[in-house]
């Protein structure tokens, strides 16, 4: 088994109002940043886990996602691996 | 007394024995589960009160749904049983897939703490039986995801089965922006299940049970369901 660190990102899913994004988008125009045309607030969860691949990783989070870490009526979530971690014990 | 109505606590529950109260004011037989807890054994109905269980953390209600006390209480409502579902409970009986959609952010960021009117969408429900369809509730609020959404299929299905008991409006009865302040789809306040047995609302009637505290409009709720097990034959 190797360890592998995740990040999974759980953003409100598209079309669906934002509100905390809406006051945000509102206070960088209030700043001056014209530029923007639209901002998002999601969460992003980093997780490290054992699994014997990266695929099976993924497949894991995959997973949890599905059960508890994003809604499925309003959010969507990526997952991205970043790497694998030392082993347990011998991080520095 | 008629039916042993069971209040579950969470960590961080706040409206537990407001319920419980609510539960004797209205003649029922009120006791408490604690979340780690087995035990609906001989319950009648139960009630998931409001308040923050286990701190709001991921989503408001999306950890509680996982605690043993809710097994039982899936169960529970799987077959046919009465379940009461009150703001934060509200919360956790959508994560728990027992109501569809789900509460999201008010649309004013702000967490909503103020007496709301309500007008009652359909009273031939085991829950709003004590009240007239159209009737005009004001009531207590006190949250700061109480937004309502579903999809669009979702929706329709929960407004032509008559499963929208209760609309946010205006002091007049209207359904206006100004009556809807957190944003809710179709100013949905609350619903019940298809089957009828889970009730979910953002509102607290638990806190309307009292002249003293400001409103009795919340009684017909807990009323309504007493009387519907005592027609049951609940003991």
């Amino acid at each position: 088994m190797k360890r592998y660190q995740l990040e999974i990102r759980v953003v409100p899913r598209a079309g669906l109002l934002d509100p905390q994004g809406k006051a945000i988008h509102h206070a960088l125009h209030a700043l001056g940043y014209a530029a923007v045309e639209g901002v998002r607030v999601g969460k992003a969860i980093a997780l490290e886990l054992e699994a014997s691949s990266e695929d099976a990783a993924r497949a894991l989070a995959e997973e949890m996602c599905r059960k508890l870490l994003a809604n499925p009526v309003t959010e969507d979530f990526q997952i991205a691996v970043m790497g694998e971690a030392a082993p347990t014990g011998r991080r520095a | 007394m008629s039916g042993r109505l069971v209040v579950v606590t969470f960590p961080g529950s706040n409206c537990d024995q407001d319920c419980y109260h609510a539960v004797e004011l209205a003649g029922g037989e009120p006791s408490y589960l604690w979340h780690r807890e087995h035990g609906l054994a001989g319950a009648d109905a139960v009630i998931l009160p409001g308040g923050f269980s286990y701190g709001d953390y991921l989503r408001a209600g999306a950890i509680a749904r996982f605690s043993h006390a809710m097994e039982d209480v899936i169960a529970f409502a799987r077959r046919g049983g009465p379940v009461l579902a009150i703001c934060n409970g509200f919360q956790i009986a959508c994560e728990a897939g027992l109501l569809p959609g789900t509460l999201i952010r008010n649309r004013t960021l702000r967490f909503h703490a103020f007496d709301q009117h309500l007008r009652v969408e359909n009273n031939e429900t085991l829950w709003t039986s004590s009240y007239e369809r159209g009737q005009i509730l004001r009531m207590p609020v006190a949250h700061g995801e109480g937004n309502y959404e579903a999809d669009r299929e979702t929706l329709d299905g929960l407004e032509g089965e008559g499963r929208v008991l209760f609309r946010y409006v205006d002091a007049a009865g209207r359904v206006t922006e100004e009556g809807n302040p957190n944003g809710s789809a179709n100013a949905i306040a609350g619903i019940v299940n298809q089957e009828g047995n889970v009730m979910g609302l953002m509102p607290h009637p638990d806190r309307a049970m009292e002249a003293a505290l400001g409103s009795v409009d919340g009684r017909g709720i807990f009323e309504s369901l007493v009387r519907h097990l005592s027609a049951v034959g609940a003991r």
